[in-house]
């Protein structure tokens, strides 16, 4: 059913006044290759959903900029307290809602509540819960305390999860979003497009553009046709396998940036014979990392050797900890008692990366006489097999969780993996706030991950945008999911 | 018994629907067997559809939530979902809500599941429609001209360009076609759909390529059974008092052979109605338009069960529908049932 | 059928040559392709035609003539046995109809009506979902669709036939029915079943190409000519070759096949002709 919502705001009459001619220089088409199940941040996981709303149609209280850095976002400032567990933020005054209902203390108040709540449907409530109480101080100051200190906590409030709903109208973001960003929801075309304009009474600066249109394009070769025929203005992660098409014609741009997607061969740790440290180690040298990248990201990927992002201060090179070696492979399998190798299954969810990384591991290892099967599978089934039953010997998944490195010390968490020492690290981590001290610990945790070979690390997913030559403004990386066009606008 | 009539398969139709019927003696009972029958198809139907989709693998609850979900969250929502309930009891309740004409709530986009179907259908009937409007105005001529030249050059051109129109995969077609109009020339648009509400011409123009790919095999279809039903009549005895009374052969085979062949043709075309609308899903894909196909589709890979069950069951109802008003059609219209019968 | 009439078919000739062409590539893959198939070397992607890979090498750096050799094998093996399913069902099903009569026939009639009914797309995206995608969901999809295609064809070939003195002869000897069906009525109607096949099978072949391009068909490592044109079409503006190789294979392979269909048909039992399937199709 198309969700139509009647706009009498300054922004719609605006563009009649503005007419055909400007038209052009004040509207986008941005191509999206899956489109959303609903229209909520806050109840669902689909990536999809905050492409189209976050930071445009809902805001939190804090912003992620394109660089991953923690911004004011409807919180103008705020203060920490020593101990590191009560922050008191200042609101913006003047900001409305897209319906015209006022933004205050009492809407972030319930947001959190709502998160929080026994029945809460929020995919990420696990990060909020180190907050343990929401006071309202006055209409424009509310102050949160939490249960630990949180070296995150500020960059989680700025995500997707965590933006400012009202309680009039929570209940029917799904299919009809209000929030208070610079772009108001006007119209959803199931299974074609969404209509986003700009929302005139828009307490900060205006954006440049007056109206967004994301459309829905599953298939890579149609995308390249509606990018060709100007049908779409641009798409902010395109396949690397058409990008060619692109290369070295002036009417296109391609952005290359980083994301937060740390793609890695997830070993079972649990499970024979991956539990033997030298069959990992042995599946860690018979990886030629150079050829996955290339042949499943055409070279756009960059290299891991732990679970860590490359763009990261943190980031330590790690990469040759194990380098590719067919007879050092062969020698530990040996070792490991499997002078002929193994067989086993290797379940690959539905994204290209995974499908293509499957096939060239499964020849690579091959090589050394572990004989892979590859067990193609929907999200739905992978996610109920491989992540919630942990019924798998090997799958391919990208992490794209910011700073994720911490389900390194869950020994619940799929893959298995139990090390006490990293569980300690992680606990140090987390309590201490001090920057120097948290790089030494990540940097500590990443060393022995990768000694430990727990999963095949193969690379950091690359985020490569095709847009309009005359397009600016738009995210190079993607430190968190989404499509800001706050800044996005033409030039002649 | 019923005269045979054409059925899907040596027609070249794609496995996608279509069916046939043979016979009793009396219409009117006829009639009602061959409805009561259509009941009982569409009961079995709903029953294997909500068995099939009740064994899937992957809880939907976990698929809206992603991986970062708590086991809570995720109890949560299959108790906001309904989803613990005996099966029996929300087979009944889907039944009943069906006869009531209440399709249900899709489970991920929280609408009324009989709206967005109705919103696809906007798009789906449409794009059946020009198809078979095309390949009736390319197929019907062509196979008039290569009978009227049977046995000649035209004929055998035209053949073997009809042999190759049911021998190219249509999405694959349908690229191409985008290659040179949309891409190259730029005459029409690459795919996506402008809802009619809003500019009735621009929906008109997105269909265009996508009703020509799914066209092409259709017409050739048509051709050759345009072409074997003339060649048939102009046999029979009509034509050749037409002939004995002075027309040319041409003139005989327009007059009276074209009126004859109109059966089958007629046939084919309700085949064609009941595979398009329920086939275009590969084609919807190619040009992104958002059709019925593609809704179960992807209505299946989030495990919205509810709008699942409730469009596929109306897809069974339409071909269904279709093949029953076929065969009413065929056994009310043909010539020589009405003189069996007397 | 004699070579002399078998000449005076030059279609049938001609389309049975090609298809068995194809067929003999797709079997000499079992045991021999110039390269392996799972052999990926990316080093060696994108090559042209030439002398070390006759067509070039894809993506992934296989060589092209090994995956459409074994491509096709995968694409006939599946139009086959969802020929096999169809016939091994429906034709029991469609003589079990003509002879009873009465109930059998309408519960067959419905039964027939109910497997047309449901989108071949549809059921394969159930089987997909329920058992994991690959080769043999197309088998089934495509199966079930055959079986009331062939049911038809039993039924109407043997109502056809038994109309017939030898048939009536064979009721007056007090042959019983399921003995009637299968000595008199089932070797009479094998040749019409025969040419359905090949329709089936291109038919089969076709449908075979769209589910693998939606993802639910044959899977890697294994190969298929629909599965080719999958991962080809994104690169279509940039190695068009990788797409038209298979695609022109398919579309010979379905021509040849057609033509095999029609030049058998014309070269049918007179008797036949005119009334089992005949009737309209050229």
């Amino acid at each position: 059913m198309r969700v139509t919502k009647s706009l009498a705001l300054a922004g719609a009459g605006l563009l009649l006044a503005t007419g055909l001619a400007f038209a052009q220089s004040s509207e986008i088409r941005v191509g999206a290759p899956l489109e959303p199940p609903a229209l909520d941040p806050t109840a669902g996981a689909a990536e999809a959903i905050d492409v189209v709303v976050y930071q445009n149609v809902f805001e939190g209280l804090t912003r992620i900029d394109q660089n991953g850095a923690v911004q004011p976002g409807l919180a103008s400032d705020w203060t920490i307290s020593e101990d590191g567990r009560t922050y008191r933020f200042s609101l913006h005054d003047g900001v409305t809602f897209h319906d015209g209902t006022t933004f205050d203390a009492e809407d972030v108040k319930f947001t959190f509540e709502r998160i929080l709540a026994e029945d809460s449907v929020n995919a990420q409530k696990a990060l909020y819960e180190a907050i343990s109480a929401v006071t309202v101080i006055d209409p424009l100051t509310v102050e949160f305390t939490l249960s630990r200190p949180d070296g995150l906590f500020l960059f989680n409030i700025g995500r997707g999860d965590a933006v400012i709903v009202a309680p009039e109208s929570a209940a029917n973001n799904a299919t009809d979003p209000i929030g208070t960003g610079p772009f108001a929801f006007v119209q959803w075309d199931r299974g074609s497009r969404v209509i986003l304009e700009q929302y005139g009474p828009y307490w900060g600066e205006k954006p440049a553009l007056t109206k967004a249109t994301y459309v829905f394009i599953g298939d890579t070769a149609t995308m390249t046709n509606a990018l060709l025929a100007g049908d779409v203005d641009g798409t902010y992660n395109f396949a690397a396998e058409a990008l060619p098409v692109f290369e070295g014609n002036p009417q296109f741009k391609i952005l290359v940036g980083s994301t937060e997607g740390e793609t890695i061969l997830s070993t079972n740790n649990a499970k024979s014979p991956f539990d033997k440290l030298e069959v990992r180690q042995a599946m860690a040298h018979a990886i030629n990392r150079q050829e996955i990248i290339d042949g499943a990201t055409y070279g756009y990927g960059v290299p891991i050797g732990s679970h860590f992002a490359p763009h990261h201060p943190y980031y330590i090179d790690l990469t040759n900890t194990y380098p590719y070696d067919l007879d050092k492979a062969r020698e530990l399998l040996a070792e490991a008692g499997y002078p002929d190798g193994f067989s086993a299954t290797l379940k690959l969810p539905p994204v290209n990366y995974a499908r293509v990384s499957g096939q060239i591991i499964a020849s690579e290892f091959a090589k050394v006489g572990i004989k892979l099967e590859l067990i193609n599978m929907e999200w739905a089934q992978w996610l109920e097999d491989v992540f919630a039953n942990k019924d798998f010997d090997l799958t391919i998944i990208s992490h794209v969780e910011p700073f994720d490195i911490g389900i390194y010390a869950n020994p619940d968490y799929y893959f298995g993996y139990n090390n006490p020492e990293v569980q300690a690290l992680n606990e140090t981590l987390n309590a201490t706030t001090d920057e120097a001290k948290r790089k030494e610990l990540a940097q500590e945790m990443q060393t022995i991950i990768a000694k430990d070979a727990v999963n095949g690390f193969l690379f950091e997913l690359a985020q490569t945008g095709v847009w309009n030559a005359k397009l600016e403004g738009m995210w190079q990386n993607a430190p968190v999911e989404g499509v800001v066009l706050r800044d996005v606008h033409w030039v002649e | 018994m019923w005269p045979d009539r054409p059925n899907a398969a040596d027609l070249h139709l794609p496995p996608f629907g279509g069916g046939r019927e043979g016979g009793t003696h009396l219409v009117t009972f006829y009639i009602l067997r061959r409805i009561f029958g259509f009941l009982v198809t569409l009961l079995i139907a709903a029953a294997v559809i909500f068995l099939l989709l009740d064994l899937l693998p992957g809880d939907p609850a976990r698929f809206i939530l992603g991986i970062n979900a708590t086991p809570e969250a995720v109890a949560a929502l299959r108790l906001q979902m309904g989803l613990n309930d005996p099966a029996i009891v929300r087979f009944g309740n889907w039944l009943f809500g069906m006869l009531r004409g209440d399709f249900g709530l899709s489970q991920t986009q929280k609408l009324p599941v009989a709206g967005l179907i109705a919103d696809r259908m906007a798009v789906t009937l449409p794009l059946t429609l020009v198809a078979m409007v095309i390949s009736v105005v390319i197929g019907l001529p062509f196979g008039i001209l290569a009978a009227r030249h049977r046995g000649k050059i035209v004929d055998t051109a035209l053949m073997i360009l009809a042999q190759t129109g049911v021998a190219i995969p249509n999405f694959w077609f349908g690229m191409l076609l985008t290659l040179l109009f949309a891409v190259t020339l730029r005459w029409l648009p690459p795919g996506g759909f402008t809802p009619w509400t809003e500019d009735a011409w621009a929906s008109l123009r997105g269909l265009v390529l996508p009703s020509l790919a799914l066209a092409l095999p259709q017409a050739a279809i048509l051709a050759r059974v345009m072409r074997t039903a003339l060649v048939d009549v102009s046999s029979q005895d009509f034509i050749r008092t037409a002939r004995a009374k002075g027309m040319t052969f041409g003139e005989a085979l327009w007059r009276h052979g074209v009126r004859n062949a109109l059966l089958p043709v007629l046939t084919i075309l309700g085949l064609q109605f009941a595979f398009l609308i329920a086939g275009t899903i590969i084609v919807e894909n190619v040009f992104y338009l958002p059709g019925l196909g593609r809704l179960i589709f992807t209505a299946i890979s989030e495990r919205d069960l509810v709008l699942v069950r409730s469009a596929t069951i109306i897809l069974v109802l339409v071909v269904s529908f279709t093949m029953l008003m076929v065969d009413l059609a065929y056994g009310l219209v043909d010539p020589r049932i009405r003189e069996r019968r007397a | 059928m004699t070579w002399r009439s078998l000449l005076k078919h030059p279609g049938l000739v001609i389309g049975l040559s090609a298809t068995l062409f194809f067929a003999l590539l797709a079997l000499l893959s079992l045991i021999w392709t110039p390269y392996p198939i799972a052999d990926i070397s990316i080093a060696r992607r994108f090559t042209t035609p030439g002398p070390e890979h006759w067509l070039g090498t894809d993506q992934l750096g296989r060589d092209m003539l090994s995956l459409i050799m074994s491509g096709t094998l995968t694409s006939f093996t599946v139009g086959a046995m969802a020929v096999l399913i169809g016939v091994g069902i429906g034709v029991p099903l469609g003589l079990a109809a003509a002879v009873y009569g009465g109930p059998v026939e309408w519960v067959v009639l419905r039964f027939s009506d109910l497997a047309f009914a449901f989108p071949a797309v549809v059921i394969a995206i159930l089987i997909a979902t329920l058992m994991g995608p690959g080769a043999g969901n197309a088998v089934i999809a495509i199966g079930i669709f055959n079986v009331p295609v062939f049911a038809q064809v039993a039924r109407g070939g043997a109502l056809a036939i038994s109309t017939l003195d030898f048939v009536a002869a064979a009721r007056l000897a007090g042959l019983s029915k399921p003995m009637i069906a299968l000595r008199h009525l089932l070797p009479n109607i094998a040749s019409l079943i025969i040419v359905q096949g090949t329709i089936q099978l291109s038919l089969g072949i076709l449908a075979e190409a769209g589910l693998s391009y939606i993802g639910l068909g044959t899977q890697p490592p294994a190969t298929s000519l629909g599965l080719m044109l999958r991962d080809a079409q994104s690169l279509f503006l940039i190695h068009p070759w990788l797409s038209l190789a298979p695609g022109l294979a398919i579309v010979v392979i379905v021509i040849a096949l057609n033509i095999a269909g029609d030049g058998l048909r014309d070269a049918l039992d007179p008797r036949l002709r005119n009334r089992g399937l005949a009737n309209v199709a050229g």
